[in-house]
């Protein structure tokens, strides 16, 4: 399928690891993209949009420039229709707003600060993305 | 002194963020998260695993957690007033499904909130559709959320 990709794999996750203690570090505030991006359509104080707003421009950029530098990197590898790509859209949407986290929220800060919350955040999301990939593959062949 | 979920607002430095963001992105991009495929692979225990998705969380965990604590032991931020940190305790039922639901639609696109944005910025028109998508969801609970009385933290 992949190749197995051991030490590029690690090294993003030390920037994405330093990313985080720079934001928390500095600015006291936790790098978790669905709170970061999904209060934006809540009502959040003056001062509480700018930074936010800087985040995720910050990554934004990124992604311009890796399409440019190393377009290979953004790239799909698997095949979904639109109606499953926007139907996967509202259930991350909702679903790390409700659950109150994602990725990189639970996975990566609040596992790093031994949350409960967020070890069992990330086994249910781990657990269910695992058997929605397993019922695609097997009764979908794949695609879907 | 260590505030829960308290923003602290006006005073936060915008650039910071930037270049938090960026060097967040960089990393996701390195990482292979941007590759729907590498994540869909990494999910499928069943079939060929792809474990370098395994790599990412631990890298940025070992490199998270003692910074974290460090930095907690400081009384507050360099560039602002106040943590603001989460709730760690409490499993509740919000906690329970939401995360269900954002793993079902992570399964399905292979996509997690901040790849995505990335993508997004690609011009990638399966994150245009994922990402058109994920903000109605967003905008969806903040309708269903709020009248049903659910808990929404701050992050």
């Amino acid at each position: 399928m992949e190749h197995f990709t051991p030490i590029t794999s690690s090294l993003g996750g030390v920037l994405i690891g330093l990313s985080a203690a720079l934001l928390f570090g500095l600015n006291g505030r936790i790098a978790g993209i669905s709170g970061i991006a999904g209060r934006l359509v809540e009502k959040v104080p003056k001062g509480d949009i700018a930074w936010r707003f800087a985040f995720l421009g910050g990554l934004v950029v990124a992604g311009i420039g890796a399409a440019w530098l190393v377009p290979e990197t953004i790239h799909m590898g698997i095949s979904r229709s639109p109606a499953a790509l926007v139907a996967a859209g509202l259930l991350v949407g909702f679903g790390t707003r409700m659950g109150g986290g994602c990725t990189s929220g639970h996975g990566v800060c609040g596992i790093g600060r031994l949350s409960t919350r967020s070890v069992v955040a990330t086994l249910m999301f781990m657990a269910t993305g695992a058997a929605t990939v397993w019922i695609i593959r097997v009764l979908f062949g794949g695609v879907l | 002194m260590i505030a829960d979920a308290k923003p602290s607002l006006s005073k936060t430095p915008v650039f910071v963020a930037g270049v938090s963001g960026l060097l967040f992105g960089i990393g996701l991009v390195l990482a292979g998260m941007t590759q729907p495929s590498k994540v869909v692979g990494f999910l499928d225990f069943g079939g060929d695993w792809d474990p370098s998705l395994a790599f990412v969380m631990g890298g940025a965990i070992l490199v998270f957690a003692p910074a974290q604590w460090w930095i907690r032991r400081r009384e507050k931020p360099a560039l602002a007033s106040t943590f603001s940190m989460p709730p760690k305790a409490h499993i509740t039922k919000p906690l329970l499904i939401g995360s269900s639901l954002f793993g079902i639609g992570w399964g399905l696109s292979g996509f997690c909130p901040g790849p995505a944005i990335v993508s997004l910025g690609a011009l990638l028109p399966e994150a245009l559709l994922f990402g058109g998508g994920m903000v109605a969801g967003f905008v969806l609970f903040q309708w269903v959320g709020t009248r049903a009385g659910i808990e929404t933290k701050k992050l």
